[in-house]
């Protein structure tokens, strides 16, 4: 920074642009394209004006409005430069939170279309109906195709490996539940005059497959969710006593009206554990690594450390989901040594404590490789005239490195440590790929899993497709992670005094 | 961090106390044993990958017996089904197509982009500067994902656009407006606007600092000779920035490429999807089927990703924490 001297540079107030008026073509190109771009604009605003889309309208005003502006005065001529640039944070970073912002203060969503609160009655229908039929707990998992026959009708083939390795196969139509007496590899084209739905039909009429409430005779429940069909006996999950209380049918908890707001204390005490933990596992694993790297006589550090960083260097959703096949309950490498060490066969992905330490687990795993290039560059910044001071006053080894390796490397790695706090706070991917925020917590009126982190309850209460489509809500807890981000950002510029350095004005 | 500083920093471990011969020994056997345990750590889930993909049953069994008595032509069979497509339900050629145009346009427009800008704000001196500057190192700290809700129903109305103009004004009926749904929702184009705006803050201070590092007399001397500022931009001072950018350009394109979140927001049609949704598409409906041309997917997408990543792995450190430490 210390580089260019501000004297030195061009005077306050800009220097007067040099005009390309000698460049006819350059003149016409200009006026035209503001032409166009104008004439677009004006279709935009009166389009998005009869939508009664305030908000686009507004925007693509300002965008237009803005690129006339800055292109015909004079003084501004140094943000023509930035046109495309601030054009694109407008539409794409300032309008989304600011929308998120008008969005979070209303009902808005797929459930409700009324902006006022529910009547009780209505809201209580509705929880027993999100709460949705479960089975019992010995209920069977299988993966599922959708089938569906000229009539209309829908039918479901179920399969799943059994023990042995070979595969189980189920028909189920509304009214009957067939065992295949051979189970088909591939699922066939037809089958019973029903027909294999694309994958087209099944992403719009898997709705359909979940709204169908008796398949088979009745007694047992087939639940189709996103990614599974269980059967066994079923009941509703939630039962309405008509007044004021609903029963849990799981587990017998009863819940009283009251004014609670559900599960997102729980999911943000996870979120602030599960991030803080992750920077600390990383940092200690990646400072440890750090300091066995530090040895000269080490032989073939560069291919060690390239060894190291390769799960830094995998593609995310790759290595997780190869973690999740590893965690697997029934087939996973993991579980089976697990359950050579120990005994029993710990379901990692379906005991929540266990899927909160898997997450830890595979975070780890993620996330260590990169702390370790860093702390490795830290401790080679670290000048050895210190030490070299300390060797002198005889301190231990372990002194020099509680007093001043790691005061030292701290200073210099703060700032990043509090950015991968940042990051863990919003690490979707890994929830998402990992667990889907699974295992759910029963008790829950709006669907929740034990292993969820704000962010992903945002999504999936605004996305999760058997959850609902809650806008309002999501965006209520996009702003309040907004605003935890942009706390803990203020407290990482002190650090970096990123914030001096614009003021000063190199 | 600098090659200079290494060899000095024999200190801390050694301790500068005199180590018998012996316990230098014991301490670099240790210290072998838990780069072997590190290393094993670290590659398991990798030889996990490797396996699964020879393995023609394809189950998520990890298993070697499934390999003791193949032919060559089954060690390829999950490659096979992939690549060919014999089945016809997985465009594989397609995803790597879709990921590619996405990757490589994101990446050079945010680059000239964000350079336009950071130039500007290196070179300039104009009223707002400042309030701009910090408008940029605060909108780069929310990562997009935050307005995920507004951005997906903001593509859903730049997708509707289409039909809506005609509506509108239907003296414009006449013109095809189909062009601008390749903009919006389940779009190629409209998942590259998300990441260009997402990227715009962090690349414009990034680059803002690379050409703060350029000294300003390069400018002056070409303006003395009457060049333009575009003409100094352009011809001398990105050049100048070029192999830096180029960092930053494979950076942003592996960042692109291995994207997913938005990716699979926005990307619906199965034509559409970019690599990684596609792979994980595949198992997400059917797990322990297709887990065998999974792996085979995701070993043919990592290879070339971590090539890079460890060619390149100097400069990456270097970018990370170009951002923290004051420079």
């Amino acid at each position: 920074m210390a580089v260019v001297n501000p004297a030195v540079g061009a005077p306050k107030g800009a220097p007067t642009p040099k005009t390309s008026d000698n460049n006819l073509l350059l003149t016409i190109v200009k006026y035209v394209g503001l032409t166009v771009l104008n004439a677009f604009g004006l279709i935009l605003v009166y389009t998005f004006l009869n939508q009664e889309n305030i908000g686009l309208a507004v925007v693509s005003g300002i965008i237009v409005l803005g690129t006339n502006i800055i292109t015909f005065v004079p003084g501004l001529a140094p943000l023509r430069w930035m046109l495309p640039g601030l054009a694109l944070v407008v539409l794409l970073v300032l309008y989304p939170i600011s929308y998120t912002l008008q969005t979070a203060f209303t009902n808005m969503g797929n459930l409700g279309d009324n902006p006022h609160p529910l009547p009780r009655g209505r809201a209580a229908a509705q929880i027993v109906r999100q709460g949705g039929v479960i089975s019992s707990p010995e209920a069977l998992e299988y993966s599922y195709n959708g089938y569906k026959n000229d009539a209309g009708q829908y039918a479901v083939l179920l399969t799943r490996e059994l023990e042995d390795g070979t595969l189980e196969a189920v028909f189920a139509t509304q009214g009957s539940l067939i065992t295949l007496p051979e189970a088909p590899a591939e699922a066939p084209a037809t089958l019973e005059g029903f027909t294999l739905m694309t994958d087209d039909q099944m992403r719009t009429e898997r709705n359909q497959l979940q709204r169908i409430e008796d398949w088979g005779d009745g007694s047992i429940a087939v639940t189709i969710t996103r990614r599974s069909a269980t059967v066994g006996e079923r009941f509703t999950l939630y039962e309405f006593n008509g007044t004021d209380t609903i029963t849990n049918r799981e587990t017998g908890a009863v819940y009283i009206a009251d004014d609670a707001t559900g599960f997102l204390v729980d999911i943000f005490v996870w979120t602030v554990t599960f991030s803080i933990a992750s920077v600390i596992l990383t940092f200690v694993f990646g400072l440890a690594m750090a300091l066995v790297l530090n040895d000269p006589r080490l032989p073939g550090k560069f291919i060690i450390r390239s060894l190291l960083i390769i799960p830094y260097a995998l593609p995310g959703v790759i290595s997780i989901v190869v973690w999740r096949a590893m965690l697997n309950t029934n087939l996973g490498v993991v579980t089976d040594i697990a359950e050579g060490i120990t005994g029993t066969r710990p379901q990692f992905l379906l005991d929540p404590w266990l899927a909160k330490f898997s997450i830890l687990l595979v975070n780890t795993w993620l996330g260590y490789p990169y702390m370790m290039l860093v702390c490795s560059g830290a401790l080679q910044a670290i000048s050895s005239d210190v030490y070299e001071a300390a060797a002198v006053d005889g301190a231990t080894s372990s002194q020099r490195f509680w007093r001043i390796t790691l005061p030292l490397l701290l200073v210099a790695v703060g700032p990043l440590l509090i950015a991968s706090f940042t990051f863990n706070f919003n690490n979707y991917l890994l929830i998402e790929a990992l667990t889907f925020g699974d295992p759910p917590i029963p008790s829950s009126p709006v669907p929740a899993g034990y292993t969820d982190i704000l962010i992903s309850y945002t999504y999936s209460l605004a996305f999760g497709n058997d959850r609902g489509a809650d806008y309002g809500y999501a965006s209520a807890i996009a702003i309040v992670i907004f605003a935890i981000v942009a706390v803990v950002t203020l407290i990482q510029f002190r650090f970096t005094r990123q914030w001096e350095q614009v003021g000063e004005n190199v | 961090m600098s090659s200079q500083a290494s060899s000095k920093n024999t200190w801390q471990e050694g301790g500068g106390m005199v180590q018998s011969r012996n316990e230098q020994v014991i301490g670099l056997a240790v210290r072998m044993t838990i780069v072997v345990i590190a290393i094993l750590f670290a590659l398991f889930p990798v030889f996990f990958i490797v396996l699964s993909a020879f393995n023609p049953a394809g189950t998520l069994r990890f298993t070697f017996d499934a390999l003791a008595n193949v032919t060559t032509d089954q060690l390829f069979a999950n490659f096979d089904a992939l690549v060919n497509n014999p089945s016809g339900l997985y465009p594989f050629w397609q995803w790597i197509r879709n990921s590619f145009i996405v990757a490589v346009t994101s990446t050079v427009l945010t680059v000239l982009v964000a350079s336009l800008s950071a130039y500007s704000f290196s070179r300039f001196r104009f009223w707002g500067r400042r309030s701009l500057l910090l408008g940029v190192l605060l909108i780069q700290v929310f990562p997009n994902i935050l307005a995920i809700v507004a951005i997906f129903l903001m593509m859903d109305q730049i997708k509707n656009l289409a039909s809506a103009i005609p509506e509108a004004l239907p003296f414009l009926a006449g013109i095809d407006w189909s062009w601008l749904s390749l903009f919006g929702l389940d779009s190629l184009g409209g998942l590259i606007l998300i990441y260009l705006g997402g990227a715009m803050g962090v690349n414009v201070w990034l680059m803002k600092g690379f050409f703060d590092t350029i000294p300003r007399e390069i400018d002056e001397s070409a303006m003395v000779d009457g060049a333009t500022h575009w003409q100094t931009f352009w011809m001398l001072i990105f050049p100048l920035v070029r192999p830096i950018l180029a960092v930053v350009g494979v950076l942003a394109f592996i960042g692109t490429f291995n994207e997913f979140v938005m990716a699979r927001l926005i990307l619906r049609d199965k034509e559409n999807w970019t690599l990684m949704v596609g792979l994980f598409n595949f198992i997400n409906a059917d797990f322990n089927r297709d887990w065998g041309k999974f792996a085979a997917g995701a070993l043919l997408a990592s290879i070339p990703v971590v090539a890079v990543y460890l060619s390149l792995q100097r400069q990456i450190v270097g970018g990370l924490t170009a951002g923290a430490v004051k420079g």
